[in-house]
């Protein structure tokens, strides 16, 4: 409004003011409305996703996640910038609207914003207004001058994203400009003829523009204010209409990708929602093979992607040189959906995904550590998805050479290595280790407390069986009545779940659970985070299960557990946290404080710890997988360690052990570095108690 | 094209310890699992590429006791159009040539563009193929590793020394024996072993493939195999049995004595 | 007793180390017959063979036509089977020729078939007793064959050792003219011979060979740095090259190459037969394998049981320091 005229006011145009921005109104609307709709068609086609129980958790993660920006901070630069951005859209939401409505209806102002109240908000959304401007120009020197290595896109997934990216940039930037054009001119046309007029906020964007064209005159701010209009008006509904065309369109789905965010970390969606295990022989088909056998929510995912790049910096096997990033799964599954389902343009459907966008290395080389997932702003999935995928392909019988072995044998032996069920538990009646420890074989006679779920590698493997007597030695130490399952154990199948091999993993986790029941046990307790999260999450109705770790921290905790000092005082060790003990279950601290309850022990950190530490490369069935890469993600941890100034590298897990001690020969650093796990250092350190053993021996090491 | 596949139920190399059962006069069986012979199971994967590129049939037939079913099914879960079992009592203790006899009578039921076999099984006899293409009088190819489809003929590669391969036209029908490595067979899993587990698997006896019982069996074999043993140790190796040290110096000294230092 | 024939593998005029060995076979059959050399070919490859054959076979069968030039084994069969008389005993190497060869031929002849024999131990009557290996040669077994109508026997190359025998001088009975004409329904066409590779392992005098025991691809560095102090050349065994972590070209074996160097290490090498036969003359095998019970150990001269991926370094450290004193 310049003077006393607004522009709903114009009469001398072709068409009166109000009628030509009331029908650029509906026009926008109309076109957005119908570009989302279009965007909505494969939705409808997709698979069922149940995502709409526990609405109070949801509203509260969209008040942490979406409103609160929560994961923002995790790169502080461009975190800062968009929370910024973030909060001056909100805030700017009702300026924005009142300005549209201002040229159908000239004397309109927000019901709730009139008054003092409407003053002081038109101060705090003028500096709003001036702090998104001034964030769009150095989001686009970072663009354009200091390109951070995250937004580069590589060759083989096409051309880069910046010009779209600074095209945006421009455009909101035009959008704060054109509004701080029509308020200056406003402004300084009521201050041109001596009417009051709200004061524009100091320094702020509107507040310069004044200054710069206050002298101007009333011919010219008239013209201004028109054209910032038109301009503002224009911008926002192509803004509007071009958002849901690219990365933008996260503006509009991000409240629903956070909302309907996946609630239970650790799990793996069913093969189809909604069909029991009983009726899955039913299905004509398992997995993802089409873009139309992806949930819906999977594809909503898809629109949601801000391009970040935040899930590909973080994701190893990115690191490692394999054919994956994360960002380029979402990005090309996006492009797809934009090219097969257009907003202009018929609809063609049902190609394969697997040989068209993705490629079978890309998809087996996911070691489903979910480090994306944890960086995500908007809590895009994908271990769902790429387990989908590895069911499609599984189905189709596409499984590399090198899988199909340990397949089979965990299929015919129950552990992948194809040996004989009868040695499942030789690790314990070594004659050396009898001597030490008495591991009882549970049987169906019941009567013993906890169950020491042993897992195929531990069971197996002559290095890693070190840590099941380890282990044995400390649950003995803490007086626990345990045992093992023995023979009858079975691989608790958490990687053949992952690698898509569902039935397998049923009659995995079936025999496994019967077994547990038929013992009666109260507890499980584990030193496999594999087997760990399977139990906690894959299986149901079985006892609660812990890690060791946590046992030994409650132990150290009450005083049961004692260490003596370490003899080498100048190791310097590092905690590795396992993916699956770590990010997937968040059991962070009491590894750590085990280790500090050491006397002696001189801890530090790596760079990338607990939920954001570096995969070591994968385990089950990802041991045998031969993947296309650059280096090993081991290397690149055991660098870490390096760098830490570490000599000594601690984890939880014996498949983070395998690929760790692995890695320390292939990098020529033997000697240099070593690595326990967390259980062999603490029998090595633990004061052992002389209380005197209770034999037990029915049923000693079977 | 009408391809058979002969195929064989036998103990899995990789998932089975093989040792002599306390009488000493077979493998102790107790804790065996079976699978199809590696060698068989490329030769169906073959035919299956074969009938997918240019049509036709895919039929799986084994010679065996009533669980070898459990490979015919796996096949069938892997895409084959028909699994047939040949099972009587008859054929206990058959030789390779009652093995081949009774092939023979089945082929001959039926018309078949092209049978293959593995090359060989867990007794290392790589006999069958050989033997059942002389019965049918066809001809015959053995490690084999490449197929390739021409007008009523192939072209085949063997497998020759050194990595070589000796390139054949061969007429059909014919037989060939199919070596391990031509293709990356398939994988099938327990899904797709449900689903075929309605398929019907019919059961021939002897007098079904119209061999006469005097031609296979025991009685007619003129093979047997008496027992299994381990041979006594025999000189072998010196074994060196000190520190992992002191025998890397061992075998540094036993190179310079060897010439095996530059 | 039935005539033993043994069948004679040549090239290029040169005759095959198992004419020899065939020999020995034949005396532990029976050790009053001499084996007759049955040997089909053409032209002038052909007479030489024959001609060389005159100092270890009393009796040698030529068998020429020239569509025989090209040992084809679909035509080789026809000719056998005419040539040879009823219940002949023939001997033949279990190669990729005696392979193709015998199980077809044993039907044709109506003769008993037994192959990849590696020990005889007698006859008796109308039954020969023999022994076999299973399953990869982690056990063996003892065999007997009902020779009353004659038999087919594919024997181990390298399992009979040949022993020196006078000098005799042999002679040729040429038997071309019983063979006839023979239906060609398998056609030779050419050899496609292997690519040679970046390294010609058979000109080495060392080989450090690895098998399935390096157990991943990276893991084949430690091999390579023992064999760059050494001087020698990493080869392999034929699952490292199926897994696609070495090039055919360095596979040691009976679908390989053939190498005669004069030490060779054998690491987490199992020792099964196919990968023997690619090694002749005879070296100084030194064996390291994990398991205790690896047929590699039957054959070795010095044997080490460990893992190979502690040892081989070890191993490597000490040729270091030996070469570092050296240089001084």
């Amino acid at each position: 409004m310049v003077g006393t005229y607004s522009p709903a006011q114009i009469a001398d145009w072709l068409v009166p003011g109000r009628n030509l921005f009331l029908t650029i109104h509906v026009l926008g609307v109309a076109c957005f409305a119908y570009i989302v709709v279009k965007r909505l068609v494969p939705l409808l086609r997709a698979e069922r996703d149940f995502r709409f129980d526990r609405t109070l958790v949801r509203v509260g993660r969209v008040l942490k996640f979406w409103l609160g920006q929560w994961r923002h901070p995790r790169y502080k630069f461009a975190g800062a910038l968009h929370i910024l951005i973030f909060a001056g859209f909100i805030l700017l939401a009702a300026r924005a609207f009142a300005v549209l409505i201002v040229g159908v209806s000239e004397n309109f102002v927000m019901p709730g914003l009139s008054g003092r109240f409407g003053h002081l908000y038109n101060i705090v959304t003028d500096y709003a207004a001036t702090v998104v401007f001034l964030c769009m120009v150095v989001a686009a020197i970072r663009r354009l001058m200091f390109k951070p290595a995250r937004y580069a896109v590589p060759a083989r997934y096409g051309r880069g994203h910046a010009a779209d990216a600074v095209f945006l940039l421009g455009l909101i930037a035009t959008l704060m400009a054109a509004d701080g054009v029509f308020a200056a001119s406003d402004a300084a046309g009521h201050a041109h003829q001596g009417q009051p007029v709200e004061a524009l906020a100091v320094l702020s964007l509107p507040w310069t523009l004044q200054a710069l064209i206050g002298s101007m005159s009333m011919a010219t701010l008239w013209i201004l204010n028109v054209t910032a209009y038109l301009v503002h008006e224009v911008t926002f509904y192509f803004l509007l209409c071009y958002r849901p065309f690219g990365i933008q369109f996260h503006v509009e789905t991000s409240l629903f990708s956070v909302y309907f965010a996946k609630l239970d970390r650790g799990t793996i969606k069913p093969v189809r929602w909604g069909v029991s295990d009983e009726h899955l022989d039913q299905l004509k088909s398992f997995g993802v093979k089409k873009f139309e056998d992806f949930t819906w929510k999977h594809m909503l995912d898809f629109y949601s992607c801000a391009d970040c790049g935040r899930c590909a910096d973080y994701c190893p096997a990115n690191a490692a040189g394999r054919p994956l990033a994360p960002r380029f799964l979402t990005i090309k599954a996006r492009d797809y959906a934009f090219q097969h389902y257009p907003v202009f343009g018929k609809a063609h459907d049902d190609e394969p995904l697997i040989g068209g966008i993705y490629s079978e290395d890309e998809i087996w080389s996911c070691t489903t550590c979910a480090a994306c997932e944890e960086e995500c702003p908007l809590l895009v999935e994908y271990v769902d998805k790429i387990v989908d995928l590895r069911r499609g392909m599984i189905d189709d019988g596409d499984v590399p050479q090198s899988l199909q072995k340990p397949l089979k044998a965990l299929e015919s032996r129950g552990n992948p290595y194809g040996k004989l069920e009868k040695q499942r538990a030789d690790w314990a009646k070594t004659a050396e280790f009898r001597q030490t420890c008495c591991v009882k074989i549970l049987d169906a006679k019941g009567g013993t407390d906890t169950l020491y779920f042993v897992d195929s590698i531990t069971s197996y493997d002559d290095r890693m069986q070190s840590i099941g007597r380890s282990t044995a030695r400390i649950l003995d130490e803490l007086g626990k009545d345990f045992g093992i399952l023995g023979a009858v154990e079975r691989d608790s199948g958490h990687e053949v779940r992952r690698f898509g091999e569902e039935m397998l993993f049923h009659a995995l986790r079936d025999h496994n659970t019967d077994a547990i029941k038929a013992s009666g046990v109260k507890h499980i307790v584990t030193a496999d985070p594999h087997a760990y999260n399977a139990l906690k999450h894959d299986y149901k109705d079985i006892p609660q299960v812990e890690h060791i770790s946590q046992l030994i921290a409650r132990g150290v905790k009450a005083g049961d557990l004692r260490f003596n000092p370490v003899k080498n005082e100048g190791n310097v060790y590092a905690y590795h946290d396992p993916c699956y003990l770590g990010r997937h279950n968040q059991v962070y601290d009491e590894p750590r404080s085990v280790l500090d309850a050491i006397p002696g022990l001189k801890r530090v950190e790596m760079k990338r710890s607990r939920d954001r530490s570096f995969c070591c490369g994968g385990g089950g069935l990802m041991l045998f997988y031969e993947p296309k890469e650059e280096q090993r993600m081991g290397v690149l941890r055991v660098r870490m360690a390096v760098e830490a100034g570490t000599n000594v590298m601690v984890t939880a897990c014996p498949f983070c052990m395998v690929n760790i001690e692995d890695a320390i020969k292939v990098a020529g650093l033997e000697g240099k570095m070593s690595v326990m796990d967390l259980t062999e250092l603490v029998d090595q350190q633990m004061a052992r108690s002389t209380r005197a053993k209770e034999s037990g021996t029915a049923n000693c090491g079977g | 094209m009408e391809i058979l596949v002969c195929a064989r139920r036998v103990p899995d190399t990789s998932e089975n310890e093989i040792e002599i059962n306390n009488a000493g006069n077979d493998i102790e069986r107790d804790e065996l699992v079976y699978s199809v012979n590696e060698a068989d199971n490329y030769a169906v994967e073959e035919a299956l590429q074969i009938r997918d590129q240019i049509g036709g049939n895919v039929t799986v037939v084994t010679i065996g006791e009533e669980d070898s079913e459990d490979i015919l099914r796996r096949q069938l879960a892997m895409g084959a159009n028909l699994a047939v079992l040949i099972s009587d009592d008859a054929f206990t203790d058959s030789d390779g040539r009652g093995i081949a006899t009774a092939l023979a009578g089945f082929v001959e039921r039926g018309h078949y563009d092209l049978i293959l076999t593995g090359v060989e099984a867990e007794d290392g006899a790589a006999q069958v193929g050989g033997m059942l293409a002389a019965v049918l009088d066809y001809p015959f190819a053995s490690l084999v590793n490449s197929i390739e489809v021409l007008d009523g003929k192939l072209r085949v590669s063997r497998e020759i020394e050194s990595g070589n391969r000796e390139i054949n036209e061969i007429d059909l029908p014919c037989v060939l024996s199919i070596q391990t490595g031509i293709n990356e067979p398939r994988y099938v899993g327990m899904r797709g072993i449900r689903q075929v587990a309605s398929v019907p698997i019919p059961i021939l006896r002897a007098s079904d493939v119209g061999v006469d019982q005097g031609a296979v069996g025991k009685a007619a074999a003129k093979v047997k195999r008496v027992d299994y043993f381990v041979p006594a140790a025999g000189k072998g190796a010196e074994i060196l049995h000190r520190s992992r040290k002191e025998n890397a110096d061992k075998v540094l000294e036993l190179l310079a004595a060897r010439g095996g230092l530059k | 007793m039935a005539r033993i024939f043994a069948y004679i593998v040549h090239r290029s005029g040169v005759v095959d180390d198992s004419a020899d060995e065939l020999i020995t076979t034949a005396m532990k059959i029976d050790r009053a017959v001499s084996p007759i050399a049955i040997v089909t070919g053409w032209g002038p490859d052909l007479d030489a063979v024959c001609e060389s054959l005159r100092s270890s076979y009393c009796e040698i069968w030529k068998v020429g036509q020239e569509a025989l030039a090209y040992p084809n084994a679909e035509l080789v069969r026809q000719a056998l089977a005419k040539t040879l008389p009823p219940k002949s005993i023939l001997l033949v190497p279990h190669n990729h020729f005696g392979i193709d060869l015998s199980p077809g031929l044993s039907i044709q002849l109506n003769a008993a078939f037994v192959s990849d024999v590696v020990g005889i131990e007698g006859v008796d009557g109308e039954s020969l007793r023999l022994v076999r290996q299973e399953f990869g040669g982690q056990v063996s077994a003892h065999v007997v064959c009902d020779i009353s109508s004659g038999a087919v026997i594919s024997v181990r190359p390298g399992a009979f050792k040949p022993e020196p025998s006078d000098s005799i001088s042999g002679v040729v009975v040429d038997q071309s003219s019983a063979v006839g004409s023979l239906a060609a329904r398998r056609r030779y066409v050419e050899t496609i011979v292997a690519e040679t590779g970046a390294v010609d392992i058979t000109k080495h005098n060392v080989l450090v060979s690895i098998g399935r025991g390096i157990q991943e691809k990276e893991n084949i560095a430690l091999a390579e740095e023992l064999a760059e102090e050494l001087g020698a050349a990493v080869s392999c065994s034929r699952p490292v090259v199926d897994a696609k972590w070495l090039e055919k070209c360095r596979q040691v074996g009976s679908s390989g190459r053939t190498v005669k160097p004069k030490v060779y290490l054998a690491l987490g090498i199992s020792g099964a037969f196919q990968h023997l036969a690619g090694i002749k003359g005879n070296p100084f095998l030194i064996a390291i394998n994990k398991n205790a019970k690896a047929p590699i150990f039957q054959v070795a001269d010095v044997g080490i049981v460990d893992d190979i991926l502690e040892f081989l370094p070890v191993l490597t450290e000490k040729v270091r320091e030996l070469r570092a004193v050296a240089a001084k």
